[in-house]
């Protein structure tokens, strides 16, 4: 096959190519500026000048051609807009699932099927399995670093087209393999924040870009002025650190973000057991293979990327995903992605709307399709 | 490596065996060209052969030529160096500086570093649809006064279009104006005549005419003033400081005899390859549109540069780099992102079109079978570029 290999400059994306090469694929590499604006040159994010330059040198090594593809447009209005959008209408997005939706299995494959070329390859740790009803994803072996939840926005279509050369394997045997291979990303660190806030303050970030919008921080009981805050999208639901409450607690015990009121400005604070969330609806579902119906199916439920996946029961209606989970769990914010598995395999995803918390009102038809 | 279709002879071209010959010889001696011993004089007898040497094809004294660095550090030196001197002759400061919008970036970004950090106020010329400056505009700016220096670019190295030099020139002369141009790309594809152009300074490099990469010459009347930028030994007349490299420099005249050797007749062949190219392109891709003016006296006989229209300019690049010809976007890269021409987007073209272009430039050992190759691997590589520029 001809395949665009997608190398960010980290250890990861450089194995991943050498492996297609290996494969006996016709193997171009491909850096995505993704940003136009170097982060002081400390090679954090995933879209640094030391970063393409790394990539570079390791195509080189390789043998392969190399260039660098401008996304930086696309990157700036699907990812980032949408990343202020969402955190200014009180959700909480996550930016790097949107890029994977929008620009590398989307803009990035586009343009690659355009060019003639067969797939794309990328150092995600998921497995690509052929299964009775097409093409899978499931699970990376190793659970530490498994990333099929960030990749659970890919469509079937498009999941035929990803290479994910790494799924097979745990990260230490990738870092030895480009020790072996004599790769200049094999000691690299890895990144793990959002590649456009490298230093990792979102908050501040957020303050930055839209402006300080201060409100009220309250009892969620009481309705207690217990503090300030600069915007409601520097907090997030479930957070418990970093609100600098002036008014202590009676009884001592931690107080976390349980509400949002976007419209009023309001935060508000309580108890964890605020927090517990039975029931999910999530809209905008993309399904990796066969999608759910309305007939409620046993599923295990994943809403973060390093969260533990727990038991559920979901169904499909009206387009809307319903989720109810057999134990509840904390901290949950709208915006996020919950992504249904079978057993390892992604069945698909969906934004969460409303939760029993949240939007409560949205949950009657829970009942309605007997999934509670 | 296969061989391959080079169709990129203005970024750079191959090295001329008379010059690298001229390279390992000086180069095999040591001695510090500003040393006073034996060995320091043979490397200065080196550099100053080379210097009257260059002289002679361009028609101008000695002294007048100023090894540098290259074309970018010429241009700087000149750019800076003529205006922080008018500054200090007139008196006062800022003043003026009048450039056009299609300069290259190594006279642009200099002329609006002088602009953001020391208040330098900037007339960009309008050019027009095939990249003419317009000189009318010139002369208006003039007779209000208050310039340092005008930089116009002899030729464009992205679109071939040869500017009006010697009536730029002898405007600037009637209100005593320093006059700089940028001769890069003009130079040994075009006679230059600098004795009848008067102009104050002229950017030359050697790697563009078959010499070495990273040197080149400011020609400067050597009764011009001009504040150094780079300070030291003072090696160059006190207005270029650094240890003088005869290798490079004595490869650089031997590059500089050879293309300054019947310029007229060497013109004239690629002029007949130019033409040939462009009717080839546009046989193959009838959408394709030249950029820039026709082949003739106005174009650099070794450029052509087209838009494809619907076709990302870097896509196209990469299909015909897999097809093994090189060739250029023409645009300036950061860490290899192409921006759309600044040269296109002044004389008007849209960002789309400007985004979709390529160049192809022709050298010494171009031959028709290579233009066949590239317009043969032409028009699949423009579907395939359609298709992904529609997305």
């Amino acid at each position: 096959m001809r395949i665009i290999s997608a190398m960010s400059g980290g250890v990861d994306s450089s194995v991943a190519t050498a492996r297609v090469i290996d494969q006996g694929h016709e193997v171009v590499g491909v850096h995505l500026a993704l940003s136009r604006t170097d982060s002081n040159g400390k090679s954090r994010g995933c879209c640094t000048l030391d970063d393409a330059r790394d990539a570079r040198r390791v195509a080189d090594k390789l043998g392969i051609p190399f260039y660098v593809w401008d996304f930086s447009t696309q990157f700036a209005e699907n990812v980032m807009d949408n990343f202020h959008d969402e955190y200014l209408a009180g959700r909480t997005p996550n930016p790097c699932l949107r890029c994977n939706e929008k620009i590398k299995f989307s803009a990035v494959l586009d343009r690659a099927l355009a060019l003639g070329f067969d797939a794309v390859a990328t150092g995600h740790y998921a497995q690509i399995k052929s299964g009775d009803h097409g093409i899978e994803m499931h699970r990376a072996i190793d659970p530490l670093k498994d990333q099929s939840y960030v990749l659970g926005v890919l469509t079937q279509e498009q999941l035929e087209h990803s290479l994910f050369p790494l799924g097979g394997d745990t990260k230490p045997a990738i870092r030895a393999e480009a020790e072996e291979r004599g790769l200049i990303t094999a000691k690299k660190p890895d990144s793990h924040d959002i590649c456009f806030i490298p230093d990792g303050d979102t908050a501040g970030y957020l303050i930055r870009k839209l402006g300080e919008q201060s409100g009220a921080i309250k009892d969620a009981s009481t309705g207690e002025v217990l503090g300030e805050h600069l915007g409601t999208f520097t907090v997030t639901i479930g957070q418990r650190r970093g609100l600098n409450l002036t008014v202590p607690a009676e009884d001592g015990k931690p107080r976390y973000v349980v509400d949002v009121d976007r419209a009023s400005g309001d935060v508000f604070v309580g108890s964890p057991e605020l927090l517990d969330v039975h029931h999910i609806v999530g809209v905008d579902p993309i399904w990796a293979g066969m999608p759910l119906t309305d007939q409620p199916i046993q599923v295990m439920a994943q809403v973060r990327a390093h969260a533990e996946p727990v038991r559920a029961r979901a169904a499909l209606v009206n387009d809307q995903v319903y989720v109810s989970l057999d134990e509840p769990i904390r901290g949950l914010a709208p915006g996020q992605a919950v992504v249904l598995y079978d057993g390892t395999r992604v069945i698909g995803s969906a934004t969460v709307a409303a939760t029993d918390r949240v939007n409560p009102t949205k949950m009657d038809v829970l009942t309605a399709v007997d999934i509670v | 490596m296969v061989s391959r279709v080079y169709l990129d002879h203005a970024a750079t071209t191959q090295l001329r065996p008379e010059a690298a010959q001229a390279w390992l010889e000086a180069g095999s001696n040591v001695g510090n060209a500003s040393s006073l011993h034996t060995s320091g004089r043979a490397a200065r007898r080196i550099v100053e052969q080379a210097r009257e040497s260059i002289a002679e094809d361009l028609g101008v004294r000695p002294s007048a030529v100023v090894f540098t660095g290259g074309g970018t550090e010429s241009d700087n030196l000149a750019v800076k160096g003529l205006y922080w001197a008018r500054c200090k002759e007139l008196g006062h400061s800022p003043l003026g500086i009048v450039t056009s919008a299609i300069e290259h970036h190594a006279v642009l970004d200099p002329v609006i570093w002088l602009r953001d950090h020391e208040g330098a106020s900037v007339h960009f010329l309008a050019v027009d649809s095939i990249g003419v400056v317009d000189v009318v505009q010139l002369e208006e700016i003039l007779t209000h006064g208050g310039i340092a220096l005008v930089s116009i670019m002899w030729a464009n190295n992205e679109i071939g279009t040869i500017q009006p030099v010697r009536e730029i020139a002898s405007i600037c002369e009637k209100y005593a104006v320093p006059f700089h141009t940028d001769a890069v790309q003009a130079f040994g594809q075009i006679e230059l005549e600098l004795p009848q152009l008067g102009a104050t300074a002229v950017t030359l490099s050697s790697h563009k005419i078959g010499g070495p990469v990273g040197v080149g010459a400011l020609i400067i009347d050597p009764h011009a003033k001009v504040t150094p930028i780079l300070h030291g030994g003072g090696q160059e007349r006190e207005i270029r400081s650094g240890t003088l490299d005869p290798a490079s420099i004595a490869a650089f005249a031997a590059a500089s005899r050879l293309a300054t050797q019947n310029v007229s007749e060497h013109a004239r062949e690629l002029r007949e390859l130019q033409e040939y190219l462009i009717n080839a392109v546009q046989v193959a891709v009838p959408e394709a549109q030249l950029n820039g003016p026709p082949s003739g006296d106005g174009r650099l006989p070794n450029n052509t540069h087209f838009s494809f229209p619907g076709c990302e300019g870097d896509s196209l690049l990469m299909l015909l780099d897999a097809a093994g010809i090189d060739c250029s976007t023409g645009s300036a890269c950061t860490a290899g992102i192409p921006e759309p021409s600044h040269v296109l987007l002044a004389m008007g073209v849209e960002e789309k079109t400007a985004r979709a272009s390529l160049r192809f430039s022709l050298g010494r050992d171009s031959s028709k079978e290579e233009i066949d190759i590239l317009a043969q691997a032409l028009p699949g590589a423009v579907e395939r570029a359609i298709r992904a520029g529609s997305l």
